[in-house]
């Protein structure tokens, strides 16, 4: 049934084998989740952030393929210890790049890794009703790809509902 | 890339033990073909069979008595009903453009199942493109084909109906029989088409029995070489060549004929039906000691197709809930148990299996889909191991998904 040859690299054969700061979070400061819960290609995000306003810990959870489970885990591994403004510079291209390399069919399951991360932060200033000067207003990249891919779920999901009605 | 690949070859070192079950996908050849094939490559019949020379009619010998052979296990009456192509896709393409081509005047209409497989469907849409009317028959959410559905679509304008003899990937042994006479009842002229790679050596099926207009068989299917299969023709029924070029031996396919791949195909259908029924028995016990061992192990499992006689002897399809299938099928793979899965994550458009969503299938559960099919080859010690390794990597998947929640329902 599948189709496309996936060459993962070592780096990603390892963080799926072994994956980095794995599962849920009971202390987390603040959770995000991104992707649809009812089509798959989901993920949760869990941080811990002292009063310095620096990442502790981050840990996630996936329901995801092999690319989505390494890029939700080295993102993690990248963040730990940084304050959250620095934090938030993280782009999907460097993720992509700290894996060293995603086929590109796989680009979106880094994306999303990287969308979880930025609205966990948005969630964090929402909840402490603060907005630092450096954090934009509008949506990043990532969190717009991220939303975008839950509507396609969305959509891809209701069609398949109609189809199964008929 | 290349280094990738190598890579992850390398995790692959020091595996207690693999057992191959991607057969939807490629098989692995038995070594009684593989000997029968090596001396036409380069010791006998290399030559081309239309040609006026020793190892041209050598090879004109062997495609014949292979054509022989595969005409009698197919129930074909016939040598000449047998068109060999260079594989099961070309076969379908044949089947569906050669008609298109050949009933000018006829009419536009071509009817098809939801779950067939890629190689009919996306000919279908794109004979829809070129000015025919494609209309997709539902199935009910065992896989089967509405059958008044059938009835209501079939017209005097329908010149084609195309319906698989057994799923290709949830193993539904279909009704094609009534199907046959439903189309032949509404429409004489319809010209029925059945893509039977996936029944030829594993179930009953026989041209003479089923007397469809056309059947496509498959090597690989039945373990022979990839590379050939064949169209099968029923007489009197004429269909027109979809590639042109210097016509050898196969009216349909021309182009020169691959004699060792089909001399491989003829011996690969004799180990077939050599002990049929010891055969199929064999792999209906293996079927059902895998998804019977799966659905008492592992919880949230749902099988995929029907059960029991009405499902092909090989086939296992199911679906692990809160599991997503590619990270299975590589942490399977790491396990050397080598299968693949009708998940979203494993497409290039990122949709999941048209046929898992043709059954009703929802997200959560096509997202888990296993597929896997065994042989008479395979061991109840094959079993027993795939069952444990399964049984861990889905453990340690679910593990991953931790806590977020999936919805069966959607
Ligand atoms: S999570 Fe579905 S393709 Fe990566």
């Amino acid at each position: 049934m599948s189709r496309t040859p996936l060459p993962y690299n070592r780096k990603i054969l390892e963080l799926f084998r072994n994956p980095k700061n794995l599962g849920k979070m009971e202390d987390a400061t603040v959770t995000a989740v991104a992707g649809n819960p009812s089509c798959g290609d989901m993920i949760i995000f869990y941080l811990k952030i002292n009063d310095e306003e620096v990442i502790e810990k981050a840990s996630f959870e996936s329901y995801g393929c092999a690319a989505n489970i390494a890029t939700s885990s080295i993102v993690t591994e990248m963040i730990k210890g940084m304050n959250i403004k620095d934090a938030w510079k993280t782009s999907w291209k460097s993720v992509v790049e700290a894996v060293g390399g995603l086929p590109s069919v796989k680009f979106h399951c880094g994306i999303l890794a990287v969308g979880a991360l930025k609205r966990a932060i948005r969630i964090y200033y929402e909840k402490r009703e603060v907005s630092p000067g450096w954090l934009p207003k509008e949506l990043t990249f990532e969190e717009k790809q991220a939303l975008e891919e839950e509507e396609l779920a969305k959509i891809l999901s209701n069609r398949m509902k109609d189809e199964g009605e008929k | 890339m290349i280094e990738n690949i190598r890579e992850l070859l390398k995790a692959h070192e020091g595996l207690r033990r693999e057992v191959y079950l991607d057969i939807e996908n490629s098989s692995i050849i038995p070594k009684e073909v593989v000997d029968t094939m090596l001396p036409y490559f380069n010791q006998h019949a290399y030559g081309n069979p239309t040609l006026t020379h020793k190892p041209g009619w050598e090879a004109y010998e062997a495609i014949m008595k292979a054509s022989q052979e595969i005409a009698m296990f197919s129930g074909c009456k016939t040598l000449e009903e047998v068109n060999f192509t260079p594989g099961e896709t070309e076969a379908n393409n044949l089947a569906l453009m050669g008609t298109a081509f050949s009933m000018t005047g006829e009419g536009k209409k071509i009817v098809i199942s939801e779950i067939e497989p890629l190689s009919v469907l996306h000919v279908a849409n794109l004979l829809q493109k070129h000015g025919f009317t494609v209309v997709k028959v539902p199935v009910n959410e065992e896989g089967l084909i509405n059958l008044e559905k059938l009835r209501e679509t079939v017209d005097k304008e329908t010149i084609l109906v195309s319906l698989s003899t057994v799923n290709h990937e949830i193993g539904t042994i279909e009704p094609v029989k009534e199907a046959l006479e439903i189309v032949k009842d509404k429409n004489p002229k319809t010209i029925f088409h059945t893509d039977a790679s996936d029944a030829y050596g594993k179930t009953a099926f026989n041209m003479k029995d089923l007397n469809v207009d056309l059947a496509t068989i498959s090597s690989y299917k039945i373990l022979g070489p990839r590379g050939t299969a064949a169209l099968c023709v029923k007489e009197g029924v004429t269909i027109k060549r979809i590639i042109e070029g210097q016509i050898g031996t196969q009216k349909l396919w021309p182009g020169i004929e691959n004699t060792p791949l089909i001399v491989g195909f003829a011996k690969a259908s004799e180990l077939a039906f050599h002990n049929f029924e010891e055969n199929v028995n064999h792999m209906r016990r293996l079927r059902d000691k895998l998804i019977d061992g799966v659905t008492a192990k592992i919880s949230d499992v749902k099988l995929n197709g029907p059960e029991n006689d009405r499902r092909a002897p090989d086939n296992v399809n199911i679906s692990f809930l809160k599991c997503e299938g590619e990270a299975l099928t590589i942490e399977l793979s790491l396990n050397g148990v080598y299968v693949s899965s009708g998940s979203a994550c494993t497409r290039r458009l990122l949709q999941p299996s048209h046929v898992l969503v043709a059954i009703g299938r929802k997200f959560a559960l096509a997202h888990g889909s296993i597929l896997m099919k065994v042989t008479r080859y395979h061991t109840e010690e094959d079993v027993d191991y795939v069952l444990e390794v399964i049984l861990k990597a889905v453990g340690r998947i679910r593990g991953i998904v931790g806590s977020v929640e999936v919805d069966s329902h959607v």
